[in-house]
């Protein structure tokens, strides 16, 4: 069995986890991203505010590496993703509006296939404890197109951390998520704040976005218009700073 | 290797969707079955006797293209419909792997209701078709069909038009390929000698090859955005 | 974006002489060669049409190889101003190309009784017809013009390589069966030699002048779309 590829070996102080430099990404005549320039630390919990349209999700895809950007640059543990991507992304976790799950699979499949993907040593052992941390352990035969739409999140999350990603991207993960779900989410994201991991976490909500990031910033329009961090930021100071970034044309 | 074991997985995670549902199976082999039967009501009422075995080569392989497009339609409709295209190219391995990945999954499910067809077109057009030699027509033309058609198909699940739009750029594509596979069919048919037919088995070849390689060179363009 | 075309006046100059060149070229076809060596009289007419339909038949392939080195362009540096001209080529070459399906049945209903023969170099002409057909059908179900333009460069790319293929398995089709209507080829004297070069000298300028046309339209269109969304902020 194929060995994971050894890690790059940094000279020095460890480079920021993520890097986003002048990155813009245009669809034909409308411009997604203007320049955004941005750097998550190594171990740091960013959450990323902005109004429908501002570019989030374009900003994630282009850093999971599924979109090309235009123009500028995305490094990630120092790498140029663009030439490193395939090898960079064993360290990347996302999850995103869409679950990335096989209906006609049963849990356990989809997540043995992901982690053949991902060439994962010990694949039942962590298949196991994945399931057992969403709590799908005794439904892990069932097709997943039987599943209601919490329990397939709560399996998309399982299969985002399957591999121990490094990095983990949420897209709006809340979005659409039932009571249960959405604690258990929370749950997992306190334990992704805890450890080492990189997060970006993308959200509307300023309450859940604001809970557990170390850091805050705001998309808009395309561009980052405010960043900061989070010791002596309360919901209400977020939501005045919130209006007036946004409110400005 | 790893990347040969990840499209390795590719085609067995197609397969056991396959058994789960056999929803694509029953559709080309109910597909093809129907093709075969109408072609030959549709000859029957004016080609008869020992004029049936002319155009059987044919109607076999318009019926195994008209599968092998099922197939293909349903390779990556099923992908993008719940976005696992994206789960796939989160992966960490080169993209092609992914190409070839649904490249010998559909291979493999034409091959499947070819072989199933065989018996069933012996009975109705009463040619005999079980000769060895038609086994290695049969494997190269689905190859080079398919070769082409999963990069093809790969675009269409994209766009507007969706399954439709997939028989419009194939078929005048592919034309080449169905028509040495006819050629080569017929001389089997025909009983004829080996050299005969090896000019069209060496173009079936290029075909197996040349299309594979042209799609294994742009595959990256058509899933990346 | 000021768009000032400076070699207007070229291509006025460009599009005049097309003009002109076809006029001679239509006089040297119809009535300027001299008379084939046929039986029919309707025959000897309708093989006038050969000069047109082989020049056609050239434009139609010459603007399909443009497509595919112009979409080879596109994807690998991105730019816009390859699309534009994979997609004016496309749309031209699939008018020739009808074109030497429509010349090749004039020719063959008086000369042999058939509206169509399934002769190698139709067949392919059909096929690369109905590729283009494809092609346009492929831009048009696409709405971002970005994965418009990589769409339409991969089936250009994919398409041409099975060109030449296509070809061979066609020549290698019809030389199975005996060649029921005689080669274009035989017996073509100096003087319809002359008319036969100008006409495919005259069609490349043709088309040359139409490219420039259409290339020049679709930038225009970018430009309109581009003050658009300026326009609405």
């Amino acid at each position: 069995m194929a060995a994971v590829a050894a890690q790059p070996v940094e000279p020095g102080a460890s480079p920021p986890a993520i890097e986003v430099h002048r990155l813009v990404k245009s669809f034909g005549h409308r411009t997604a991203l203007r320049g955004v320039d941005l750097e998550v630390a190594e171990g740091e919990f960013l959450t990323l505010f902005g109004p429908n349209g501002a570019g989030k999700t374009t900003l994630i895809r282009c850093v999971s590496s599924l979109t090309r950007p235009s123009a500028g640059t995305v490094r990630l543990r120092g790498e140029d993703l663009s030439k490193a991507a395939t090898s960079l992304r064993r360290h990347i976790g996302l999850i995103s509006h869409n679950p990335l799950l096989y209906g006609d699979l049963t849990a356990e499949e989809n997540l043995r296939f992901f982690a053949r993907m991902y060439d994962l040593a010990d694949a039942q052992a962590r298949i196991d404890a994945a399931l057992q941390q969403v709590g799908l352990f005794a439904r892990r035969r069932d097709p997943v197109r039987d599943y209601s739409r919490g329990m397939v999140q709560r399996l998309a999350i399982a299969r985002a951390i399957l591999h121990d990603p490094s990095i983990m991207l949420l897209d709006e993960p809340y979005t659409g998520l039932d009571l249960q779900a959405a604690d258990m989410l929370r749950s997992v994201l306190q334990d992704l704040a805890a450890s080492n991991r990189t997060v970006i976490l993308t959200t509307h909500n300023l309450e859940q976005g604001l809970e557990m990031c170390d850091r805050a910033a705001i998309l808009h329009r395309g561009k980052i218009a405010w960043q900061g961090v989070r010791t002596g930021l309360d919901l209400a100071g977020m939501k005045q700073i919130y209006r007036d970034v946004t409110r400005l044309a | 290797m790893s990347y040969l074991n990840k499209i390795l997985a590719i085609v067995w995670k197609d397969i056991v969707a396959e058994l789960r549902t056999k929803e694509m199976f029953s559709a080309m082999f109910v597909f093809s079955v129907l093709v075969i039967v109408i072609f030959n009501f549709a000859f029957d009422l004016r080609v008869s006797g020992e004029r049936v075995r002319e155009v059987a080569p044919g109607a076999l392989w318009v019926a195994f293209a008209f599968a092998g497009i099922l197939g293909l339609n349903r390779a990556f409709v099923m992908e993008k419909d719940r976005g696992c295209l994206e789960g796939l190219l989160l992966a960490p391995v080169d993209h092609t792997a992914i190409y070839f990945g649904k490249m010998l999954s559909t291979v493999l499910f034409m091959l499947i209701v070819e072989a199933f067809m065989l018996p069933v077109f012996t009975a109705f057009f009463g040619v005999n078709l079980f000769d060895l030699r038609l086994v290695l027509i049969i494997v190269l033309g689905t190859v080079g069909f398919a070769g082409v058609g999963t990069v093809l198909s790969a675009m269409t699940a994209q766009t507007r038009a969706r399954e439709v739009l997939l028989p419009i750029l194939l078929l005048p594509v592919a034309a080449p390929v169905l028509i040495a596979a006819v050629k080569a069919t017929s001389g089997i048919l025909d009983g004829q000698a080996m050299a005969e037919i090896a000019r069209w088995l060496q173009l079936l070849v290029a075909f197996a090859v040349i299309f594979p390689a042209a799609a294994f060179m742009t595959f990256d363009f058509v899933v990346k955005e | 974006m000021e768009r000032t075309d400076r070699r207007e006046p070229l291509l006025i100059a460009l599009t005049a002489l097309s003009g002109a060149m076809v006029l001679v070229a239509l006089y040297l076809a119809l009535l300027g060669a001299p008379d084939a060596n046929l039986q029919s009289e309707t025959g000897r007419y309708a093989q006038r049409i050969i000069y047109f339909h082989i020049a056609t038949a050239w434009v139609g392939f010459l603007a399909f190889f443009v497509t595919f080195v112009s979409g080879i362009g596109f994807l690998r540096t991105q730019d816009r101003a390859w699309d534009v001209v994979a997609l004016s080529s496309a749309e031209i070459g699939t008018v020739f190309m009808l074109g030497v399906l429509i010349s090749g049945s004039i020719w063959a209903r008086p000369a042999w009784g058939v509206w169509w023969v399934w002769d190698e170099r139709l067949t392919i002409s059909l096929i690369q017809f109905l590729i283009y057909v494809g092609y346009l059908m492929l831009r048009s179900s696409v709405e971002d013009p970005s994965r418009r333009a990589r769409f339409a460069a991969v089936y250009g790319i994919v398409a041409f390589v099975s060109v030449p293929i296509n070809f061979i398995a066609i020549r290698m089709w019809r030389t199975q069966h005996p060649l029921m209507f005689g080669t274009e080829e035989g017996g073509l004297g100096p003087n319809m030699m002359f008319a036969f070069f100008f006409s495919l000298i005259t069609f490349t300028v043709w088309y040359v002048t139409l490219m420039w046309h259409r290339i020049r339209l679709e930038r225009l269109r970018d430009d309109v779309e581009a003050l658009k969304l300026e326009l609405m902020g």
